[in-house]
């Protein structure tokens, strides 16, 4: 520590080079925490979701839909704390341009199944005395201006009702929170039983069970178990975990990994450069000045280690501004509203700044070897 | 003409000496290439998408959905629609006299990519008899064409690359029926080449679904598309919206497109924020390892416009060398890379197409890296050219 001095006016040197060359590293490291954020961000919110739940949909296809009589089947299980389903409604909100994941299922059985979401139980209890009752999430019916109490107009361009209409009436009935299952949970459901009657076609057709389990470790056995079930029936089943499903809807959007690691990999690899460039020509500016310190005592490993030093000092300062930055974007309400409640993961801080020293070492070993070779005679020449 | 004189004796001795400052220019074209290299790489996704989408459609064929559908897939028209859309106007008949359009249905399939088995919603289009007049640049390349009534289909020409299990002969199970392949066709390299196609009497058959979900018309000509709207819109008992088939291929696409294009955008522009910096330490550096020979040069009597240029010039070319470097790796590792990808809305399943680093992308770039170029080397050229001669003529 008694060398920081020393170190830190080597680096100030010649200012504006050094001001330059730490706004890039502050830039690349920007641009690592931003794109790594947001991978790692992707994955952890993957790997959050409930590893208890499992999805059941048809095997050729979620729109292909299953019977009704499948629930209590899959309900006798063992191992089955409860079972909810879900037939997809999709409807929009006054204009196709305003879509709505509207969802029809048992209340009662759903909010079982997601013991997450926060909802009051007499809102359960409206849903079961309202045929026409919807409970919508919270963030939506803010967007809408809704209130408990309301009649909306939904429409479809699915399903037609008995009366010959796309739209459908709804009375809000409640509100919940999803904020605990984070981004991702539909926001908008209606009575099974309501759209089951109501609907001119499809009857009794589910798109999803939702299996809550007992113990996750069964997750495997009850998967398999349920797809045998099935195995011989007029529709054949899929099931798979929470995370295993939104693991592959992600994957169908783009291999978000591979293209923020490869980006992230261009520029640290031109940044390795620049940094080792500065480095270089920082040390050849100060031959002498290093010779005089070798003349004083300093021993070559020294002088080694000052300018390794001074080169961590840079990267790792810089670094650290560059992912500060970045976990300040990642709190902004813009992204905030996009990704939920997000912040940068602390992983992907501690990455940066094993980066940063790999690019500190590599950048400065080379000018920190060319001043333990020095020879004093010649340097002090200037030779 | 003495200016230019100046100009160029300046800038020729600038890079003669170039060799000396080897490393710190090299700063300059390799952070300059990576940056040109990223934006372009992008950029050829959406540009590639955009291309697909714009093949795909021909100005004088309409699509006719239900009033308000967000796509072909959403939209569900009943079979009194279905006649009363026949009897539209504008409509191009055939030898027979009978409207050239085809009433088609829907429905999605899950496939699995052969590069990763990623499970992937791919569209099976049914279509009516008339397909093969509506779409004239639909070929049949390999196998032969599905015949009405039976459960075939064909699949296209990308969709066979990208995902398994769609060689002729090969079988499709999907609720209710097993699909056999029996041809691959192509389409012109549009978006229909990542779907699958069938007989829509059958799928609706199968599906025991009552209705269509859209018309697809070929038009007398481009400009009969008003009347055929007007007359659709005017029949109080049809409730649809018509529009140009290249229209809604590239509404459908938008959301992608847009997405892409902010990723480019908002990383080339942080990487060119970073590039810039680093050209400006570069020629800095230039600038100060010269400060003798500048300064000298100006007591000689150069002129401050002369020291601007030539700095500015060095900077440019080297960010010409970087971008041209750039563009050319994007070119050769990612042009005619096929990817995949939601169409976007759903109303298109994985959509697969090439990557196209077109030589418009290419041009982009290098205009993008000269700018940095000239940023960076702006400030250094402008200290040049403001140097205290007495001053710097003193060893620094």
């Amino acid at each position: 520590m008694k060398y920081f001095g020393l170190v830190w006016a080597g680096l100030w040197r010649k200012k504006t080079r050094t001001v330059f060359t730490m706004i890039s590293i502050v830039i690349a490291f920007l641009l690592f925490g931003l794109l790594q954020g947001i991978n790692q961000g992707f994955s952890s919110a993957l790997s959050r979701l409930d590893v208890d739940r499992l999805y059941v949909s048809a095997r050729t296809g979620m729109t292909d839909g299953m019977p009704i009589s499948y629930l209590s089947r899959i309900r006798n299980v063992p191992g089955v704390r409860a079972v909810s389903m879900w037939a997809y409604f999709g409807g929009y909100y006054r204009e196709a341009r305003n879509p709505i994941p509207a969802f029809a299922t048992d209340a009662v059985e759903l909010m079982k199944v997601y013991k997450e979401i926060k909802i009051r139980p007499e809102y359960i209890e409206a849903m079961a005395k309202t045929r026409t009752g919807v409970l919508v999430s919270g963030p939506l019916a803010a967007t809408h201006g809704w209130k408990v109490g309301d009649r909306v107009p939904i429409g479809t361009s699915i399903w037609t009702n008995k009366a010959g209409s796309n739209t459908w009436e709804f009375d809000i009935v409640g509100t919940f929170d999803a904020g605990a299952y984070g981004a991702g949970f539909p926001s908008f459901y209606l009575n099974y039983s309501y759209f089951d009657e109501a609907r001119q076609f499809g009857a009794g057709e589910i798109h999803y069970y939702i299996v809550s389990l007992q113990d996750p470790k069964q997750a495997q056995r009850i998967s398999r178990e349920i797809d045998d079930m099935f195995a011989n029936s007029s529709v054949e089943t899929r099931t798979q975990t929470e995370s295993a499903l939104a693991q592959s809807q992600l994957k169908q959007f783009a291999d978000i990994n591979f293209i923020a690691n490869a980006i992230v990999g261009a520029v640290l690899f031109t940044l390795l450069f620049l940094t080792a460039n500065t480095m270089m020509q920082s040390v050849r500016e100060r031959t002498s000045e290093l010779a005089v310190l070798k003349t004083l005592g300093y021993s070559d490993t020294k002088v080694l280690i000052l300018v390794l030093t001074e080169s961590l000092l840079l990267c790792m300062f810089a670094a650290a501004l560059g992912i500060a930055l970045a976990a300040l974007v990642f709190e902004s309400p813009a992204l905030q509203k996009l990704f939920g409640e997000f912040s940068m993961p602390l992983f992907v801080a501690a990455m940066g700044a094993g980066i940063a020293v790999l690019v500190a070492f590599i950048s400065g070993f080379p000018p920190a070897w060319r001043a333990r070779q020095l020879n004093i005679v010649d340097a002090l020449a200037g030779r | 003409m003495k200016m230019f004189r100046q100009i160029g004796a300046v800038t020729a001795m600038n890079f003669r000496s170039l060799p000396q400052r080897l490393s710190t220019s090299l700063v300059i074209v390799i952070g300059i290439a990576g940056v040109v290299a990223v934006l372009v790489s992008v950029l050829a996704m959406s540009t590639g998408l955009i291309r697909t989408m714009e093949n795909t459609g021909r100005d004088d064929r309409a699509i006719v959905m239900r009033n308000g559908s967000v796509a072909e897939t959403s939209s569900a028209l009943d079979r009194n629609s279905a006649r009363l859309i026949v009897d539209g106007a504008g409509i191009k008949r055939d030898a027979k006299g009978e409207p050239i359009l085809t009433a088609e249905t829907f429905r999605i399939l899950m496939l699995h990519k052969k590069a990763d088995d990623t499970e992937v919603s791919a569209i099976l289009r049914g279509v009516g008899p008339k397909v093969l007049e509506v779409r004239p640049e639909l070929k049949i390349v390999a196998g032969r064409m599905f015949q009405p009534a039976v459960a075939e289909v064909i699949v296209g020409k990308s969709a066979n690359a990208q995902f398994k299990g769609l060689n002729i002969g090969d079988v499709v199970s999907s609720r209710g029926a097993n699909w056999t392949v029996v041809g691959v066709f192509e389409t012109g390299g549009d978006a229909h080449e990542s779907s699958l196609m069938s007989d829509a009497e059958t799928l609706n058959s199968i599906d025991q679904r009552g209705a269509f979900q859209s018309v697809t018309a070929l038009l007398e000509s481009p400009t009969a598309f008003q009347t055929f709207k007007d007359s659709l819109s005017a029949n109080p008992a049809l409730a649809v919206d018509v529009v140009r088939e290249r229209e809604y291929y590239r509404q459908q696409s938008k959301t992608m497109t847009t997405i892409i294009s902010v990723i480019a955008y908002v990383v080339g522009g942080i990487m060119a924020v970073g590039a810039v910096f680093a050209a400006l330490n570069t020629m800095y550096s230039a600038v100060s390892a010269r400060l003798q020979e500048i300064a000298t040069l100006r007591a000689l009597g150069f002129g401050s416009t002369a020291m601007v240029m030539s700095v500015l010039a060095e900077a440019l070319v080297l960010a010409l060398i970087g971008g041209v470097i750039g563009a050319l790796l994007a070119w050769a590792f990612f042009n005619g890379n096929t990817v995949s990808t939601l169409g976007g809305g759903g109303g298109l399943g994985q959509l697969v197409f090439e990557l196209s680093v077109s030589p418009q992308l290419m041009m982009f770039g290098v205009v993008w890296a000269c700018i940095i170029g000239l940023i960076g080397g702006l400030f250094p050229a402008l200290r040049a050219a403001r140097l205290p001669v007495a001053m710097a003529l003193r060893a620094v």
